[in-house]
C-alpha cells in the first residue's frame, strides 16, 4: 500500500477542522485509509537545520489512486463528511476552437503504442501544490505505471513548446535535446550512457532497461521538432515546468491503453482544481489512425451504470430505500439517484477519478462503508449445516507426530526451501533433473530448489542446536515436492516423516526402534520378506548418504498391492556430517507415509 | 565435619542453659565452617538455630595512624602553636606530614573550621595559633570505635565513615538450642525408599532424610510438538467445532491461473512481481486447468479471459490483453486462496452450503527480517452460502476470533483484488493499548465466482490470517526466525507450554 505524506495544518484546513490524532485516526479508519503516523511530538530537524512542519503519513488502498496527493485525500474526505460535493470535472475547448494535437506515428507501434494527453489552462502553482504536483507523478509511476513499464507520464510548460505535436519513434542516436536538470546536448545513446554512470542519475538509470534494447525509442516532439520527452525516462530542460507555469501540456504514453486514460483522469482531477476555471481541461486531439485510436482526450464524463437496490440490501444485509442508498453513495463521491424506470435499480454515475469501481459489488461496498461496517448489524450465518472432516493425510501425520511426541522425540519445522547441494550434494544423492523442483528467481542460494526430503532440515536444525544436551532426538512430518508430468500443475507433494538422532554414539538401534514403534502404531506388522503377509520389513541397503553396512531400505506391502521401499535409515556418512557441520554421530529415518491412508 | 556436629551436641548437652553461643563457645571457628556443621543438625531436627547479624565499624589505616599519633587538624595545630606564625605554604613539608603530605591540607581545613589557627592580621600567607590549648576530638572517638565497634552518636559514626576513618562490617553470630530429636549419636539418614528395606521390613526402623521441597523435581522424559503445531491443533479444533471441512492444500507448486487469474488479479499486479513470488523454472510451465477427469475447464478459462480483458457478468472487467502464458506459468503459491478457488470451482458443479479451511505454508519472495520470512503458514477459512450477508461475516468473525480469547472487534474498509468488500479485522490489545491487526476478510467477488459457474445468489466468506502471528503473541517471541526453520531453539520446543486460546496469556 503506497504511504502519502502530507502537510497537517493544510490537511485539516481544509478539512475545516482540528482534529486530535485519535479523532482524525477514527475518520481515516472509517473511510478506509490507515493513519501510520503523526509527525507532531517528532523531532523533524532536516539536515539543514530547518524544520519540517508536522505531517500526517496516511496509507492509501492500492485501488484508489486518487488519493495519491492531498488534494485527493482533502476531497474524498470532505466529500465522505458531506461539506462538499463532487466536482463536475468539464472539457472545455478554448475560445479559438483550436485544439493542441499530437499525430501519432506507426512506428511508435513496437514499442510504446498509446498516448492520451491534456492541457491544463490557467494553473495557478506554489510551492506546496507543485511540489504535489510532482509527488502524485512519481506515486502513480510506482504503483499503477508498474514502474513506468506500463505507462509514463510528462508534463511540460506549454508556453515554451509548440504544437502540433508528433509521437514517434527514432533511432536513439536521432534523438537530440538537453535532458531535464542536464546543461549539454547529447542524443539518447550518449543520454543512457551518462545516466549509467553518473551517481546523481540512480533514480533514472533504473527505467533505461524498459526501451533500451530497442531499435527505436519514443519521443515527443513539437512543431519545430523540439524533443519534448523520451518516455518513459525524461523531459526536456526546454518544457520545464516552474511555480510561474501558467499553462500545463501533459502527454501520457504507455503500453496499456486503460491505464493510460486512468492516469489521465486521475492528474486532471486532481490538479484541474488550481485553474482559473477550476475543475476544467482543455482537450487534445489524438490523430492515430493506423491503430484507430484518434479520439479527443480526456473524456471527463462520468460513467453511467446501473445497481440493484435488492442485491445491496442483500449483501449489506440492510433494509434500505433506494433513496439512502443514493444519500450514502453521495458520500463515497458517486451521483446516484433511483431509477425512473426501475424501482429495483439506481442510476449511478461514477466520476472518472474512481478508476477503482468495476461491478455493482465495489457500488455495495462504498453504500456498506458509508453505513459504517461497525454499524451493520452482526448476524450469524446459521441457516445451513455443514459436517467438519480433517484432511485424511492431516489426519495420518498427527497420529504420527502424537506417537514421536509420546516416545520422547521433539517436533521441529524447518523450511520447505532449501539450497540445491542441501537438498542433494551434501546427502551424496545425484540430481537426475527428473526430481527436484526449482525456482528460477530466488534472493539467496538459501532457496533454490523445493525440498525433496525432509533430511536437510533436520540436520540443519540440529547443527543449529549444538548447545543441547544430548541425545537429541527430534522428527518431522511434513510434504516434500516433486515433478510429475502427470499432473496439471507438473508437480506433486508427499507427506513424509523423517527423525534423527544425535548423540556420542550412532543411535542407529534408537531410530529402528522409533521406526518399529511408528509401524506398530500404524497397524503395520513386522514380517519375513518372503513370507507374503502384509507389512513391512528392512533390507540392508548400499547408499552413499549412510556409513557402509549401517543401512537400511524399509520395505512395505499394503493389502493387495505390490510390495515397495518407502523410505530408509542408518548412520549417516562421515562426509554428510562433515558437510552439515556435524561432528557428533547422527542416525536418520526417512520415510513416505502416503501409502498408510 | 562429623567431629564438629558432635562436639557442638555434646557441648549443647553440657550447657546448664541448653543454649551456645558461637562467641562464648567457638570463639575462633570460622563462620562457614560451623553454619554447615548447624546446618546439617539442623535438617536432622537435632538442634534449632538463630543466626544473629551485628553491625560493626572498624578502624582504616587512616584511622589507626591517626590512633596512633593524633590527628591532622592537632599536628597542624601543634607546628603553628610552636613555630609562632608561619606560612601556609609550608605545612605540608613539615616532618610530620612526611608521610602523607596530603592530610596537611585536610589538618589544615579542620584546624581552622576549629579556631585552633587563623589567619595572620597583615599577612594572609601565613597563620596562627587561635587557642591555648586544645583537645583531639578526632582520636579520642577512634579510640574508643577501636575498642566497641561503635558510639552512641550515629550522626558523627557517618562523619567518619565519610572521612574514611572508619569502615562498617558485619559479624555473623549463631545461638543454639536444642531440636526435638536432639541426641549425643548422629543417626544415619536414608534418602529413599528402595526395593531391599520393603522385602526386609527393615523401612520401620531407619530414619529418612526429609525431602527438599523447594528444588525442582528430576526433570520429565518428555517428547514434545513444536508450538506452531500446537496452535495448529488449536485453530484446525474451532474450525472442526464450527463445521468446517479442511482442505486438500498439500500442493505447494501453482499456476498462476490458479494462483492469481481464477481469483481476479490482473497480470500486471505488483504481486505478480518477481519481487513479490518465486516463480518456478523447472519445471517450465503449467497445463490449463482441467477436471480429476482429465478434462480441460475451457468454458472457465474463456470466462476468466474475459472478465480479465472485456468484462463479464455485470463487470467493467481490468480492459487489457490477458495472456494464456502468463497464467501457466507455475509459482511456488503466495496464498493457499489458491486451492479455495480450486475448491470453490468443484463446487460450482454442484452449488450447496460449504465451510472449508486450511492451514498450510505458503510462499513470498521476500528480504528476511524479525517478521518476515520466504515461508510461513496461513490460516484461511471459506463460506460458501446462499444469501449471506457483510453482517454475517463480521457476526462469524466475532464468534471465531472469541473462541480464541479475542473478544473486541473492529473492521476497517480495505482493499483486496478479489474480495469486496473487504474488511481488515483489528482487535484491541490490552498490553499495547491500541487496535492491532489480526487478519483480513471480505466477500469474494462476483467475477471470480460467476466466472467459476456459481448463481449469482450464493455468496462466498473468506478471511485469513497467519499462523505465526498469534503464536508470537501467545509464547512472546520476537523474531520469526526464532519460530519457524532451521534456527528455533530446541530447548524452547521442548519447554513451551500448552496453548489454550481461550485462556488469557
Amino acid at each position: 500500500m503506497p504511504t502519502i505524506t502530507v502537510n497537517k495544518a493544510d490537511l485539516f484546513k481544509s478539512l475545516g477542522r482540528e482534529y486530535t490524532t485519535q479523532e482524525f485516526d477514527e475518520l481515516c479508519f472509517e473511510f478506509g485509509i490507515e493513519l501510520d503516523e503523526d509527525t507532531t511530538d517528532q523531532d523533524r530537524k532536516e539536515k539543514d537545520g530547518t524544520e519540517r512542519p508536522p505531517e500526517l503519513k496516511i496509507e492509501i488502498p492500492a485501488n484508489r489512486y486518487d488519493m495519491l496527493c492531498i488534494e485527493g485525500i482533502s476531497k474524498m474526505l470532505n466529500v465522505f463528511l458531506s461539506r462538499e460535493e463532487v466536482p463536475n470535472y468539464r472539457v472545455v475547448a478554448p475560445a479559438d476552437g483550436e485544439l493542441q494535437q499530437i499525430t501519432v506515428h506507426e512506428s511508435t507501434h513496437q514499442i510504446r503504442q498509446y498516448i492520451s494527453a491534456a492541457v491544463l489552462r490557467g494553473i495557478k502553482f506554489d510551492q506546496a501544490r507543485y511540489d504535489s504536483f510532482i509527488s502524485l507523478q512519481d506515486k502513480l509511476h510506482q504503483n499503477l505505471c508498474r514502474q513506468r513499464t506500463l505507462v509514463s507520464m510528462g508534463t511540460h510548460d506549454l508556453d515554451k513548446i509548440k504544437g502540433p505535436f508528433t509521437y514517434e519513434a527514432l533511432p536513439p542516436q536521432d534523438i537530440k535535446f538537453v535532458a531535464l536538470n542536464q546543461t549539454k546536448e547529447m542524443n539518447a545513446t550518449e543520454l543512457f550512457e551518462h545516466y549509467d554512470k553518473d551517481e546523481g542519475s540512480r533514480h533514472l538509470a533504473k527505467f533505461l532497461h524498459i526501451i533500451r534494447d530497442s531499435p527505436v525509442y519514443p519521443v515527443v516532439l513539437d512543431s519545430n521538432r523540439n524533443v519534448c520527452s523520451l518516455p518513459p525516462i525524461i523531459n526536456s530542460e526546454l518544457s520545464k515546468i516552474t511555480l510561474d507555469t501558467r499553462n500545463v501540456f501533459v502527454e501520457i504514453t504507455a503500453t496499456d491503453k486503460t491505464k493510460a486514460e486512468i492516469v489521465c483522469h486521475i492528474l486532471v482531477a486532481m490538479f484541474s482544481g488550481y485553474c482559473d476555471e477550476a475543475f476544467t481541461v482543455e482537450p487534445v486531439k489524438i490523430i492515430s489512425p493506423h491503430n484507430h485510436e484518434s479520439r479527443e482526450v480526456p473524456d471527463m464524463t462520468p460513467r453511467s451504470t446501473t445497481a440493484e437496490v435488492s442485491y445491496i440490501n442483500a449483501c449489506t444485509g440492510l433494509n434500505l430505500t433506494a433513496e439512502e442508498m443514493c444519500n450514502y453513495l453521495k458520500r463515497m463521491s458517486y451521483i446516484a439517484r433511483p431509477s425512473a424506470t426501475d424501482k429495483d435499480l439506481l442510476d449511478v454515475d461514477i466520476p472518472v477519478n474512481r478508476a477503482d469501481v468495476l461491478h455493482q459489488c465495489d457500488i455495495m461496498e462504498d453504500v456498506a462503508i458509508a453505513y459504517g461496517f461497525n454499524n451493520l448489524e452482526k448476524t450469524f450465518p446459521g441457516k445451513s449445516g455443514t459436517i467438519a472432516k480433517p484432511l485424511p493425510i492431516n489426519k495420518l501425520a498427527d497420529i504420527i507426530r502424537l506417537e514421536c511426541a509420546m516416545a520422547g522425540w521433539s517436533e521441529v519445522m524447518p523450511l520447505i526451501l532449501c539450497s540445491h547441494d542441501e537438498n542433494f550434494a551434501y546427502l551424496n544423492r545425484k540430481d537426475d533433473g527428473n526430481t527436484a523442483i526449482k525456482l528460477a528467481n530466488p534472493k539467496t542460494a538459501e532457496y533454490q530448489v523445493v525440498r525433496t526430503s525432509l533430511l536437510p532440515g533436520v540436520l540443519k536444525t540440529i547443527r543449529e542446536n549444538k548447545k543441547h544436551a544430548l541425545p537429541i532426538r527430534v522428527f518431522e512430518v511434513s510434504d516434500v515436492a516433486f515433478k510429475d508430468e502427470s499432473y496439471e500443475r507438473k508437480s506433486r507433494n508427499e507427506r513424509h516423516f523423517a527423525a534423527a538422532w544425535c548423540g556420542k554414539t550412532s543411535g542407529f538401534e534408537v531410530v529402528h526402534g522409533l521406526l518399529d514403534r511408528v509401524m506398530a502404531m500404524l497397524r503395520a506388522t513386522f514380517i519375513e520378506k518372503d513370507s507374503g503377509a502384509d507389512g513391512y520389513w528392512i533390507e540392508g541397503l548400499k547408499s552413499d548418504t549412510y556409513f557402509p553396512g549401517r543401512a537400511a531400505d524399509i520395505w512395505y506391502r499394503k493389502k493387495g498391492k505390490e510390495a515397495k521401499v518407502i523410505g530408509s535409515f542408518g548412520v549417516l556418512h562421515p562426509s554428510v556430517l562433515k558437510a552439515f557441520d556435524l561432528s557428533l554421530p547422527v542416525s536418520t529415518l526417512e520415510i513416505n507415509v502416503e501409502d498408510f491412508l | 565435619m562429623a567431629e564438629l556436629q558432635t562436639e557442638v551436641l555434646q557441648k549443647l548437652d553440657a550447657s546448664p542453659t541448653a543454649t551456645l553461643t558461637s562467641e562464648n563457645d567457638f570463639p575462633t571457628l570460622l563462620f562457614t565452617a560451623l553454619k554447615a556443621a548447624l546446618d546439617s543438625l539442623h535438617s536432622k531436627e537435632m538442634i534449632t538455630y538463630e543466626t544473629r547479624e551485628t553491625d560493626y565499624n572498624v578502624l582504616t589505616a587512616e584511622g589507626q595512624q591517626i590512633l596512633e599519633t593524633g590527628s591532622h587538624e592537632v599536628k597542624v595545630w601543634e607546628i603553628v602553636h610552636r613555630l609562632g606564625e608561619f606560612r601556609i605554604a609550608d605545612l605540608a613539608k613539615q616532618d610530620e606530614f612526611a608521610s602523607d603530605p596530603a592530610s596537611a591540607k585536610v589538618g589544615q581545613a579542620r584546624a581552622f573550621k576549629e579556631g585552633w589557627i587563623k589567619k595572620h592580621p597583615e599577612d594572609k600567607t601565613k597563620i596562627i595559633s587561635g587557642v591555648d590549648s586544645i583537645n583531639d576530638v578526632t582520636r579520642s572517638l577512634l579510640e574508643t570505635i577501636s575498642q566497641s565497634g561503635s558510639l552512641s552518636d550515629a550522626a558523627t559514626v557517618a562523619d567518619l565513615k565519610k572521612r574514611k576513618l572508619i569502615v562498617a562490617q558485619k559479624k555473623v553470630a549463631f545461638t543454639i538450642k536444642k531440636g526435638v530429636k536432639f541426641a549425643l549419636e548422629i543417626l544415619k539418614e536414608y534418602t529413599d525408599l528402595d526395593a531391599d528395606m520393603l522385602a526386609s521390613g527393615k523401612w520401620q526402623e531407619l530414619t529418612f532424610k526429609p525431602y527438599n521441597l523447594k528444588a525442582l523435581g528430576a526433570p520429565a522424559m518428555a517428547g514434545a510438538l513444536h508450538p506452531l503445531g500446537k496452535v495448529r491443533h488449536e485453530f484446525r479444533q474451532i474450525f472442526f467445532e464450527m463445521g468446517f471441512t479442511e482442505m486438500p492444500t498439500n500442493q505447494f507448486v501453482e499456476s498462476g491461473f490458479w494462483n492469481f487469474d481464477a481469483l481476479y488479479v490482473p497480470q500486471q499486479h505488483p504481486a505478480r512481481d518477481v519481487q513479490d513470488t518465486f516463480f518456478i523454472s523447472d519445471p517450465p510451465k503449467a497445463d490449463p486447468p482441467r477436471n480429476e477427469n482429465g478434462e480441460l475447464l475451457t468454458e472457465y478459462w474463456d470466462n476468466i479471459k474475459q472478465v480479465h480483458e472485456t468484462g463479464k457478468f455485470g463487470s467493467l472487467g481490468y480492459r487489457y490483453p490477458w495472456q494464456g502464458d502468463e497464467s501457466l506459468k507455475l509459482v511456488l503459491r503466495t496464498h493457499t486462496t489458491a486451492t479455495s478457488a480450486a475448491m470453490l470451482y468443484k463446487l460450482a458443479q454442484d452449488p450447496r452450503p460449504a465451510r472449508y479451511f486450511s492451514i498450510d505454508r505458503v510462499f513470498r519472495n521476500e528480504t528476511v527480517d524479525a517478521t518476515h520470512l520466504a515461508e510461513f503458514h496461513q490460516v484461511e477459512g471459506v463460506i460458501a452460502d446462499f444469501d449471506l450477508t457483510l453482517g454475517d461475516l463480521i457476526g462469524f468473525m466475532n464468534e471465531f476470533f472469541g473462541k480464541m480469547g479475542v473478544k473486541q472487534l473492529r473492521f476497517k474498509p480495505a482493499y483486496n483484488p478479489y474480495t469486496e468488500p473487504s474488511m481488515e479485522i483489528f482487535s484491541w490489545h490490552e498490553g499495547l493499548g491500541k487496535w492491532v491487526e489480526i487478519g483480513n476478510s471480505g466477500m469474494f467477488r462476483p467475477e471470480m465466482l460467476e466466472s467459476m459457474g456459481l448463481p449469482k445468489g450464493m455468496k462466498v466468506h473468506g478471511w485469513g490470517l497467519s499462523l505465526e502471528r498469534p503464536t508470537m503473541i501467545k509464547y512472546g517471541v520476537s523474531n520469526i526466525r526464532e519460530l519457524l526453520g532451521h534456527k528455533v531453539d530446541l530447548n524452547f520446543i521442548e519447554g513451551n507450554p500448552a496453548v489454550r486460546l481461550d485462556q488469557e496469556a
